[in-house]
C-alpha cells in the first residue's frame, strides 16, 4: 500500500487507512479516488499530490 | 470558559480550528470575519475563469456548514475595531467579545500603486473571493485585460484570462516574470510560451498612470508607452495585515510577529498565515500556512503545562498554475550560491548550490515538472 502527499500543504494520504470521514474506505488506491476529490486540509486538486518514499 | 476567537476565515483560521477540534471538542471557538465565512481555496481564483467555473462555484462551504463541521459561531461582516490586551477582549460594531485565547488569521492585502490619472477606482484586485466576483462581474463585454504585475498572481491570471478568449498584457518593472523566485531564464521560458499564446509583454517598466479614454482605459508606462485596455486588474504583490496588532502594540515587522509556536509577543495572542512573520520569515504560500496552523492547532488543544510545539517546514514547494509552461520552484532560503540551469527551452531544471555543491533549492519548468517528484525528494527541508 502506498502514501500521498499533498505537495502543497503536506497532508498525506496512506493507501492502508483510507479517508473513511470522506467516504473512502481503508485500501482505496490512489487511481480508483475520483478525480474532483480535492485535499480535505487545503482544497488543492489531485494532481498537485505525489507518491512518497517508502523508507 | 471565555472562547477562543479566531479572526478571520479563510485557510489559515478554518485550517487551524479543524486541527483545534481533532484535539479538544469542548472549548467554545468563536470567528470573527469581515466577509461572508465561506471556505475556498484562493489558489482556485486564478483558474476558474478557463475552467468556465462562476465565483460562487469556488465556495466549498458556507459559514453556516463550517459553524456546524466546528462546532463554533461565526460572526460574519464584522470589522474588529480593537484588541484590549489587559481585558482580554475585542472591540467590533458596537459588541465586546471576551477571549479566552486570541489567534490572528486576517491574512495579507494587496499592494495598491500610487497611479495618476482619472480611472484609478477602476483598477481591480484579486485577493479574495469577494474581489474577485467583483472582477468576473465587470469584465461584461471587455475584450482587453491589462494586468499590472508579472509575478505569481500575474501570470497565472494572464494564462488563466488568454484562455478564456481575451486579449492580455502585462507589465512589470522586473526585467522578466517571476522574478522574486525563478532566475532570468527560467522566468523568460514562461514569458516565451505565454507570448507564444498572446500575452503581449511590457516588462522593465512601470505602470503609473490610468486614465478613462472614449469607452476603454489607458494605462500609461514609465516610459511614456500606453496600453489601450477595457479592463485593468492589479496583481503587483501583497503585505502583511498588521494595524490591528499594531495599535494593541503587539510586536510587527513584515507581519504579526510570531515564534514557532506561533505565539505573538502577548502570552494570549497567536497569529498564523499571511499576517504572520514566523521566525523572521514572512511565506504568504499554503505550504507554511497550513504547518503553521497544524501547530497551533495542536497548541491551542494543550493543557497549561504542555510543551508548545514548534512549527516545521518540509519540502513544499510552490506551483504557478501557468498552463501554458506550469512552474514548480521551490526558492532557497540563503543566498549564497548559484543557479545551474539544464534543459532546452521551456523545459528547464534549475538547481540552486552552495559551494560544496549542495543543492539549496530547484526550479522546474515546462515539461520538467514531470520531474519534480525527484527534486522534492533530494531538497533540503525549509524549517526543521
Amino acid at each position: 500500500m502506498k502514501k500521498w502527499q499533498c505537495i502543497v500543504c503536506g497532508f498525506e494520504y496512506d493507501e492502508a487507512q483510507g479517508m473513511p470521514d470522506e467516504g473512502i474506505e481503508p485500501g482505496t488506491k490512489w487511481a480508483d479516488i475520483p478525480d474532483d476529490w480535492t485535499c480535505p486540509d487545503c482544497g488543492a486538486p489531485k494532481d498537485d499530490f505525489e507518491m512518497m518514499e517508502v523508507d | 470558559m471565555d472562547p477562543i476567537i479566531i479572526i478571520g476565515t479563510g485557510l489559515a483560521g478554518y485550517g487551524t480550528a479543524r486541527e483545534f477540534r481533532k484535539h479538544d471538542k469542548a472549548t467554545p471557538l468563536v470567528f470573527v470575519t469581515r466577509d461572508d465565512g465561506a471556505s475556498y481555496y484562493k489558489p482556485d481564483l486564478s483558474e476558474a475563469h478557463a475552467k468556465d467555473q462562476q465565483p460562487d462555484e469556488l465556495i466549498k462551504k458556507d459559514a453556516e456548514a463550517m459553524a456546524a463541521e466546528l462546532d463554533a459561531t461565526i460572526l460574519t461582516h464584522r470589522q474588529v475595531e480593537a484588541i484590549d490586551r489587559e481585558k482580554h477582549e475585542l472591540r467590533l460594531n458596537g459588541e465586546t467579545l471576551k477571549y479566552s485565547k486570541l489567534v490572528l488569521a486576517f491574512g495579507a492585502e494587496p499592494i495598491v500603486l500610487t497611479l495618476s490619472g482619472d480611472a484609478t477606482q477602476a483598477v481591480h484586485q484579486v485577493n479574495n473571493l469577494a474581489d474577485y466576483r467583483t472582477f468576473r462581474a465587470n469584465l461584461g463585454e471587455a475584450k482587453h485585460i491589462a494586468v499590472l504585475g508579472a509575478g505569481l498572481i500575474g501570470c497565472e491570471f494572464a494564462n488563466d484570462l488568454i484562455e478564456g478568449g481575451y486579449q492580455v498584457s502585462v507589465a512589470d518593472p522586473a526585467g522578466w516574470p517571476l522574478s522574486q523566485l525563478l532566475p532570468e531564464e527560467c522566468g523568460n521560458a514562461v514569458r516565451k510560451e505565454l507570448h507564444r499564446v498572446g500575452v503581449e509583454w511590457h516588462l522593465g517598466h512601470a505602470a503609473i498612470g490610468v486614465h478613462e479614454s472614449g469607452s476603454q482605459l489607458e494605462v500609461v508606462l514609465d516610459n511614456d508607452d500606453t496600453i489601450r485596455t477595457d479592463v485593468v486588474l492589479s496583481a503587483v504583490g501583497l503585505r502583511a495585515v498588521t494595524g490591528i496588532a499594531d495599535k494593541a502594540g503587539l510586536k510587527i515587522d513584515r507581519g504579526v510577529v510570531v515564534d514557532r509556536t506561533l505565539r505573538t509577543s502577548d502570552a494570549h495572542i497567536y497569529a498564523v498565515g499571511d499576517c504572520a512573520e514566523v521566525d523572521g520569515h514572512w511565506r504568504p504560500y499554503v505550504g507554511p500556512l497550513m504547518q503553521c496552523a497544524r501547530t497551533l492547532g495542536k497548541t491551542l488543544a494543550g493543557s497549561e503545562g504542555d510543551t508548545p510545539g514548534q512549527v516545521k517546514y518540509p519540502t513544499l514547494p510552490i506551483i504557478v498554475k501557468t498552463h501554458v509552461c506550469p512552474v514548480i520552484v521551490y526558492p532557497p532560503v540563503s543566498h549564497h550560491g548559484e543557479w545551474k540551469i539544464e534543459g532546452k527551452t521551456p523545459d528547464l531544471e534549475a538547481t540552486f548550490v552552495d559551494e560544496d555543491g549542495r543543492m539549496l533549492g530547484f526550479a522546474l519548468t515546462g515539461e520538467a515538472t514531470n520531474k519534480r517528484r525527484d527534486y522534492l525528494k533530494d531538497a533540503p527541508a525549509l524549517m526543521e
